[in-house]
């Protein structure tokens, strides 16, 4: 840990975990879905999160985060309130079931032009979260770094492609992880990268053959 | 590199002064130069001056437990009558608004966790007031109280689910007295006996929070934290030293950590958390344990 991670994050209380990590949930999930505050969402909290979340504002966080708001923000606390007055609806459910992670939230959102995604993504403490499910596919990443996800059918050549325009694009790769439901099935890389790639190379990627849908988000850091 | 030990610590202030050392090691740590990285540490001063102006006496936490303490800790003060004086009247004021403002989803700095939150900002605050001390000298002291905390990170742990609250409370109160200390002109060794100190002070605390929720004992437990690191700090100017070294009682914070019951390690289940009236309010809020 540097020191930074000793004193700091500012934030807003009461816990690191099931607020904080709750709003940088919301605010990676908002980023995936790419279309500002999203019309409706559906949240699912598991483990810690749903035994302990009200007391500990994880349902009001996780709205914030959605809202676009960041851990510092104040207007956490009446996150509800500013919902209505975007005109998102939202619903919460409270799993029996255990997740991989005791502080884990699923997120079903559908946005202002219909798109819908789902992210499932557990907090681990210290404000850190782990993204470790996009739209039904594995996937671990935290969104510090700027992030490229790409479904793909599962056939030779499509990674080549991927690989080939970021080096155009002289984007260095940080991370990459690759997952398939079954072979010739579905399936994603995940690619962490130094820097973002443009919103033309995304473009010109998502309607390459054989690449069905891209998904990126800016690095926080 | 992160300071490893309170022993490499000493090792490598002699050659430098204490906050140097630890600046540079954060410069390679982070690859930041050293002017980079006093902004960001003034930064977090500015955010803690920040937080701790924001208190609302009026508000409660979600549970309707925590709330209003702070306000009437100054109040008591301001009759001039109390125990321990004025001066720590205002440290006890200014971790309890803390604890609470946290436990109220207001804006805060965990230092080194958010629910104790409250330690660093009552024990520098009133400290930087009554000396006339620049923003500077106080943000070189939180670079001392990031070492400490740093080590035990390292060795031990900073959360009250690995083992208990002497993890949270007990390191803000170490981050702390080593921070006093140092304010207090003591050199290494002082620092580090204070922060050792403190440790042994808190060691087997702890972590029962009522519900789950950082409200029941924890607020409270930041005026604790406080008061044990203004001990501390004033031991070990007085030239008092810890008997055992300091590197060795965070050896055995982490083995009284590890040896501590679960139900102690902030699962509600244990201590004032398992009470009738702990029960009572987790039931009402719904905890599902």
């Amino acid at each position: 840990m540097n020191l930074f991670d000793i004193l700091g994050p500012e934030m807003v209380g009461p816990s690191s975990s099931h607020t904080a990590g709750a709003v940088r949930i919301g605010l990676t999930a908002r980023r995936l879905l790419g279309e500002g505050t999203p019309r409706s969402a559906e949240i699912t909290l598991y483990g810690s999160f749903a035994a302990t979340g009200q007391g500990h504002g994880t349902d009001r966080a996780l709205i914030a985060g959605l809202l676009g708001y960041k851990p510092v923000d104040e207007r956490i606390s009446d996150s509800f309130t500013w919902a209505k007055g975007h005109a998102m609806v939202f619903q919460f459910n409270r799993s029996k079931l255990s997740a991989e992670h005791p502080n884990t939230a699923r997120l079903d959102l559908v946005g202002k032009s219909g798109k819908t995604l789902s992210v499932t993504a557990c907090s681990l403490g210290g404000g850190r979260i782990m993204v470790t499910e996009l739209n039904g596919l594995r996937a671990k990443f935290s969104g510090d770094l700027p992030t490229l996800i790409v479904q793909n059918a599962d056939q030779p050549g499509r990674v080549g492609i991927v690989a080939n325009l970021l080096a155009k694009e002289n984007v260095n790769i940080a991370t990459l992880q690759m997952y398939r439901d079954h072979p010739g099935g579905n399936a994603v890389m995940i690619i962490e990268t130094d820097k973002p790639v443009s919103k033309e190379a995304i473009d010109c990627l998502s309607r390459t053959e054989g690449i069905i849908r891209v998904t990126s988000i800016g690095g926080e850091r | 590199m992160a300071i490893e030990s309170l022993a490499a610590l000493e090792n490598a202030c002699k050659e430098q002064d204490i906050f140097e050392a630890i600046r540079d090691s954060d410069c390679v740590e982070r690859g930041v130069t050293p002017e980079e990285s006093f902004e960001n540490m003034h930064e977090i001063y500015a955010a803690i001056r920040r937080a701790a102006g924001r208190y609302t006496p009026t508000l409660r936490s979600a549970s309707g437990m925590v709330g209003g303490d702070g306000a009437r800790m100054r109040t008591y003060v301001d009759t001039g009558k109390t125990i321990c004086g004025g001066y720590i009247g205002q440290v006890i004021a200014l971790a309890l608004e803390m604890g609470e403002s946290n436990a109220c989803m207001k804006c805060i700095v965990a230092a080194p966790t958010a629910g104790s939150c409250g330690v660093m900002p009552a024990v520098l605050l009133p400290y930087q007031q009554r000396e006339g001390l620049d923003d500077d000298a106080m943000v070189r002291a939180l670079y001392v109280a990031g070492a400490i905390g740093q080590v035990v990170a390292d060795k031990a742990s900073i959360a009250g689910a690995a083992g208990g609250c002497q993890y949270e409370i007990g390191t803000a109160s170490a981050m702390a007295a080593g921070a006093l200390c140092y304010l207090g002109g003591g050199d290494v060794p002082a620092v580090c006996h204070a922060a050792a100190m403190a440790i042994k002070s808190l060691l087997g605390l702890v972590c029962d929070p009522i519900a789950g929720l950082v409200e029941v004992p924890c607020v409270k437990r930041n005026a604790a934290g406080a008061m044990v690191a203004m001990c501390s700090a004033d031991m070990a100017l007085a030239g008092i030293r810890s008997a055992v070294p300091p590197d060795e009682v965070i050896l055995a914070m982490r083995d009284v950590g590890d040896k501590m019951d679960v139900s102690l390690r902030e699962t509600g289940r244990g201590g004032v958390a398992g009470t009738p009236f702990g029960l009572k309010i987790a039931e009402k809020m719904g905890v599902d344990n």
